[in-house]
């Protein structure tokens, strides 16, 4: 198991396949809400083709690095990668059109666009118009019930549809990589659990990565690859999925696995290592 | 009988103008939330710009009115650059003093350039009539009339047929979301700005050969067509310019068949009526909008 300490700052992310260059490199960046800093020296990479997922509790600062990532925050120090490219001081529109979407928390729609036009604004940067109908296609074989609602306004759906709808409109813009921030919030089980399997579709057969910020970490661990933990601004762990749902921390923090306390160990005594 | 038909013509063309302006103001107030006071002197502007091109300059009249409205443009998108972007997210008390400084500004300078004068331009509707039997209608009211609806059309095929018209409309819904597309914001709202100015540009140079052209023109059309977009629900596009011709007609009827000064008061008294009564306005877009 890999446990990283305070010094996380100066040390370079672990990745999965060092083999191939990562598709996303983030080294060391900070970022301030006005004076309060949320996230302090973060790094992380997602490897090509891989789902990579960060976990943490609420305030975290889980969104926060999406959205530095993204470039609606510029962050006050470190580089971000993006193949190869630094990115972290474009203009959001730029890096969309470099092929990096973000799924935003709380979807996001355009509320009286209709959702045919919400999709349209999910293309708008894309040179290939030609292609766009059959991308259409594509998404409504994904999210059938799209399909139906084409002409009505996107405020009208309900939460799981317009968290489909943000999802397409994303996949809209064919990203190299995808951001996801807590693409399960308020949904019902079934409902994550559709979205959860497109995303893994998305990622097996279109070969998109994905960078998933979830609170659902059960959820999580099972689809992505690899995996990082934050807590309030640092990454304090950093390993495979399997290793991390093995690990008896994030059985007991993020699992919420009952049998360790229910046996004489006292659950509020219990440290956590990286404390 | 004539009167009433006469009047209520004036009145709607008086309307359109009033109309065009509040589009204006609501266009740039749906996308970024700036409610810009000196609207109405932009129109002035675009009739003297309408004024150096046709009537200094001896050009042909369209192409005047077209080179005034593209230089309307450049110019919305520089107060866009200069004034707006760099004092956006103060507060709203600060955008407001400066746009009407703006108007201060655009006034003065006006009347530096092309001094206090009343000027007119010589236009094809410039006192010609159409008669239907004995009903007499100037050229230049219908044509503001005829203008404005085809300039609704045009907005309306711009904003729901093309995809950076659809754009502006999401910025204007949802400005976190459209960064989140790869929307241009910046350019776009640049570009909102630039549409706006030539909106008034226009209404200007149609309002040219019914009044004159001189620096106050803007102030108390611009200021009157403020209850326009109120009545029709600040934030509606098709409400401005119902709106603005209600705030018109009713005004022209009360100059004519009411006492001296009713003209003047009347836009005022239909906004404080409206804000008492129905401050949703009639197209109601109050609260609609998602921050």
């Amino acid at each position: 198991m890999d446990t990283i300490a305070s010094t996380t700052a100066e040390r370079p992310a672990a990745s999965a396949s060092p083999s191939a260059a990562p598709i996303l490199k983030v080294s060391n960046i900070e970022s301030y809400y006005g004076p309060i800093m949320a996230i302090r020296g973060v790094s992380l990479e997602v490897p090509r083709g891989q789902i990579v997922t960060v976990l943490g509790a609420n305030g975290a600062g889980k969104t926060t690095i999406l959205k530095t990532i993204s470039g609606v925050l510029d962050p006050l120090k470190g580089t971000i990668e993006f193949e190869g490219q630094p990115i972290q001081r474009l203009d959001a529109d730029r890096i969309v059109r470099m092929g990096l979407s973000h799924v935003p928390e709380g979807r996001e729609v355009f509320p009286f666009l209709s959702v045919r036009e919400n999709l349209m604004m999910g293309a708008y940067t894309r040179r290939d118009r030609r292609a766009i109908p059959g991308d259409l296609e594509r998404i409504y074989s994904y999210f059938p019930r799209l399909k139906e609602r084409l002409e009505q306004p996107a405020g009208q759906l309900s939460g799981g549809e317009q968290q489909m709808l943000s999802l397409s409109r994303a996949l809209m813009n064919r990203p190299k990589l995808l951001l996801l921030d807590e693409p399960s919030l308020g949904l019902s089980p079934l409902l994550v659990k559709e979205i959860f399997g497109i995303v893994k579709r998305v990622n097996a057969e279109e070969g998109v990565s994905i960078l998933l910020v979830e609170q659902n970490a059960r959820m999580a661990l099972e689809l992505a690859h690899y995996g990082y933990v934050i807590e309030v601004g640092r990454i304090v762990m950093a390993d495979t999925c399997e290793r991390l749902m093995a690990s008896k921390d994030i059985q007991e923090f993020y699992l919420g696995a009952k049998d360790e306390s229910a046996r004489g160990e006292r659950r509020w005594k219990r440290k956590k290592t990286w404390r | 009988m004539l009167d009433f038909i006469q009047q209520l013509v004036s009145g709607v063309a008086l309307g359109c103008v009033y109309g065009l302006i509040a589009l204006g103001v609501v266009l740039i107030y749906k996308t970024t939330e700036v409610v810009n006071f000196a609207q109405g002197d932009l129109m002035m502007l675009g009739g003297f710009f309408a004024y150096t091109f046709i009537g200094i300059l001896g050009l042909n009249y369209w192409l005047g009115f077209a080179l005034a409205v593209a230089a309307m443009a450049l110019v919305g998108m520089l107060v866009e650059r200069l004034l707006v972007r760099p004092i956006l997210g103060f507060p709203q008390f600060a955008i407001v003093m400066a746009t009407i400084g703006l108007g201060f500004f655009l006034r003065s300078i006006a009347g530096m350039i092309w001094g206090t004068d009343d000027l007119k331009i010589d236009t094809p509707f410039s006192n010609g009539v159409v008669k239907f039997g004995d009903l007499v209608l100037a050229d230049d009211k219908l044509s503001v009339i005829v203008a404005t609806l085809i300039l609704c059309l045009v907005l309306y095929l711009f904003f729901n047929k093309t995809r950076l018209g659809t754009a502006m409309r999401g910025t204007s819904e949802n400005m976190l979301a459209a960064y989140y597309m790869g929307i241009p914001v910046k350019r776009v709202v640049s570009l909102v700005w630039a549409i706006s100015a030539m909106v008034a540009a226009c209404a200007g140079v149609l309002l040219a050969p019914i009044t004159f052209i001189h620096s106050n023109v803007g102030l108390a059309l611009g200021l009157a067509s403020f209850p326009a977009a109120v009545l029709g629900g600040f934030g509606s596009i098709p409400g401005a310019v119902v709106g603005g011709i209600i705030i018109g007609v009713l005004q022209t009827l009360a100059g004519f068949y009411m006492a001296e000064g009713w003209k003047s008061v009347f836009p005022y008294i239909i906004l404080l009526g409206v804000l008492l009564l129905k401050p949703e306005g009639l197209f109601g877009a109050l609260g609609r909008k998602k921050v």
